[in-house]
Formats: C-alpha cells, sequence, structure tokens
C-alpha cells in the first residue's frame, strides 16, 4: 500500500482541508443563524458563543490552509509545461486536459473558475468570523449587519462548494501525479 | 463620510455597527478586487506577466496576494475611520453584497470571456 508525495498533498488540501471546510459550513450556517436570531436569546450561552467563535476560528484556518496549499503546493504541479516532444503527458495534467476535446473544458472552465473563486471563501470566513467574534450575541441587535454577514458565508460555502466540485473532477481525470513513492504498508505476497 | 450617522438613536445597541460595516465592505472590495484583477490578467499580457510573483504558481501568485493586500488595507482603513461610529448599514451592506455579487460573476469564465 504506496502513496506518492504528490497524491498525498492532493488529499491533504482537497479532503483534509477544503472537504471538512464545506462540511463545517452547514454546521456553522445554522449555528450562526440560530444564535443570532432575534429569539435565540433564551437559548444561547456563553458556552456555546465561545464554541461557535472557536468552530469559525477553525473553519477560517482551514479555509486558508486549503487555497494555500492549492496554489502554492498542487497548482504548480498541475501548471507544469512538459519538454517540447514529449508524448506522455500524465505528469502535466493541464496540458493532459487540453490536448483532447473532450476533456479541455475541464481546465478552460473547471481551473479557470476554481482557482479565482476558491479564494472568495477565506476573505468571507475571515470576515464572518471577526464580526462574530466582535458581536457575539449582540449581532441579533444588528439585523442587516447579520444578514450581510449570512450572505457572507452563504458565497464562502457555493464558493468552496465551486472549487470543491471541480478539484475532485479535474483530479479524476488528470490527476496530480509524481514525486516519490510513500510505503504506507508492506504487503504479504500469497 | 456619507456613509456615516454622526448622531446614534438613544436606543442603538451599546457596540456600534461602524466595525462590522468596515470588515463587511472591506470583503467585498477584497473579493472584488481579487475578480478584477484575475480578469485583468486574463486579459492583459503584460498586466499578466508583471504579476507572476512566485513563477512555479504563475499570475495567480500575483493577482491573489494584490487581492488580499489590498483587502487588508481597505479593512485597516475603514476600521480605523468607522470603529466608533454607526454608519448607515443598509447602504453599506448593499455595496459590499453587490460588489460580491460582482466578484462571484467576474470570476466565472464565461463571463470573463465577454470582455
Amino acid at each position: 500500500m504506496e502513496i506518492t508525495a504528490r497524491a498525498l498533498w492532493t488529499l491533504l488540501h482537497g479532503l483534509g482541508f477544503g472537504a471538512l471546510y464545506l462540511l463545517a459550513c452547514s454546521g456553522a450556517l445554522v449555528e450562526l443563524y440560530r444564535s443570532t436570531a432575534s429569539s435565540a436569546s433564551s437559548e444561547s450561552t456563553p458556552a456555546r458563543e465561545r464554541f461557535l467563535k472557536t468552530y469559525l476560528l477553525t473553519m477560517t484556518v482551514l479555509a486558508w490552509a486549503a487555497v494555500l496549499t492549492g496554489a502554492y503546493v498542487i497548482y504548480p504541479w498541475y501548471r507544469a509545461a512538459p519538454l517540447p516532444g514529449t508524448t506522455d503527458l500524465s505528469l502535466f495534467p493541464q496540458h493532459l486536459l487540453m490536448s483532447t476535446s473532450a476533456t479541455s473544458r475541464w481546465h478552460s472552465l473547471g481551473m479557470e473558475w476554481k482557482e479565482h473563486v476558491a479564494w472568495l471563501a477565506p476573505i468571507s470566513i475571515t470576515m464572518v468570523t471577526f464580526v462574530f467574534i466582535r458581536y457575539g450575541r449582540s449581532l441579533k441587535d444588528h439585523p442587516q449587519l447579520r444578514s450581510a454577514v449570512l450572505t457572507f458565508a452563504v458565497a464562502s460555502f457555493v464558493a468552496a462548494g465551486i472549487a470543491g466540485f471541480f478539484g475532485a473532477m479535474i483530479n479524476k481525470y488528470a490527476p496530480v501525479q509524481g514525486g516519490h513513492t510513500i510505503q504506507l504498508r508492506t504487503g504479504v505476497e500469497k | 463620510m456619507s456613509l456615516q450617522n454622526s448622531a446614534p438613536s438613544p436606543s442603538a445597541p451599546a457596540l456600534t455597527n461602524g466595525s462590522g460595516a468596515a470588515a463587511v465592505v472591506a470583503a467585498g472590495i477584497g473579493a472584488f478586487a481579487l475578480a478584477v484583477l484575475a480578469c485583468a490578467s486574463d486579459k492583459l499580457a503584460a498586466f499578466k506577466n508583471g504579476l507572476v510573483f512566485y513563477k512555479p504558481t504563475g499570475p495567480l501568485s500575483g493577482v491573489t496576494t494584490s487581492a488580499i493586500l489590498i483587502w487588508l488595507l481597505s479593512w485597516a482603513i475603514l476600521e480605523w475611520r468607522w470603529r466608533n461610529e454607526t454608519v448607515r448599514i443598509g447602504r453599506v451592506s448593499a455595496i459590499a453584497l453587490a460588489l460580491l455579487g460582482l466578484s462571484l460573476l467576474l470570476t466565472f469564465p464565461p463571463v470573463v470571456d465577454v470582455f
């Protein structure tokens, strides 16, 4: 059982940070909505508020970790240019996708959209976290501010969803491969 | 600034909305800056080359780093100006959400191809 270093980084970026962020989004949206609703005063407690602040901070770290590993670790492998005359493009995912019309849109639409829209997620969730830490439950006293914050939280979810979807699909058609091989477990021959 | 209300109403909450408004509108500015820079780097070759801050990542490094700097700088300035103010949050939110909507639109490649 083995995995290449590049595949491990991709796994960490997509599943470790990206997918975990997407999973956390639904919980954050519900809890943000509930804890700052005008009728929330009776059920919200300081401990619950503290929990949500920690939860949002963790999400912020996940969002930044996802885009930074994506842009500075995996993307250089994805966009690497092959030497002229190279016929095996398996180590050059962007060029592999662009080599046939059946897959070229995964790059020209999918990656081109993903590489930019993904950054709206950390920008938005950082703002959401800051505002909730600053205002806490008193955000319910500022209904218009609360609505704007919730809209940005939804936008963050949507942006991460678009990036996650295209990331998964691109990795299906042109996976990032190569690097040294990491042996996870040695099998026994039968 | 016309977005500020110098005299908050007596029933206003203890914490003014200025700090939150600054964060919201700065996020809108940051998102919009990202989309405009991405769009410009796609259309203008010279601009694209100038945005290569880290060669392996290409112009994406410059687009995102510049957008983040614009976002943080605008946030710092707005926070400094509005921290203890009560601003017209309806108008500020509308501007921020319009910028967010435009940035979502401008990052979509078929829309970029229109320009």
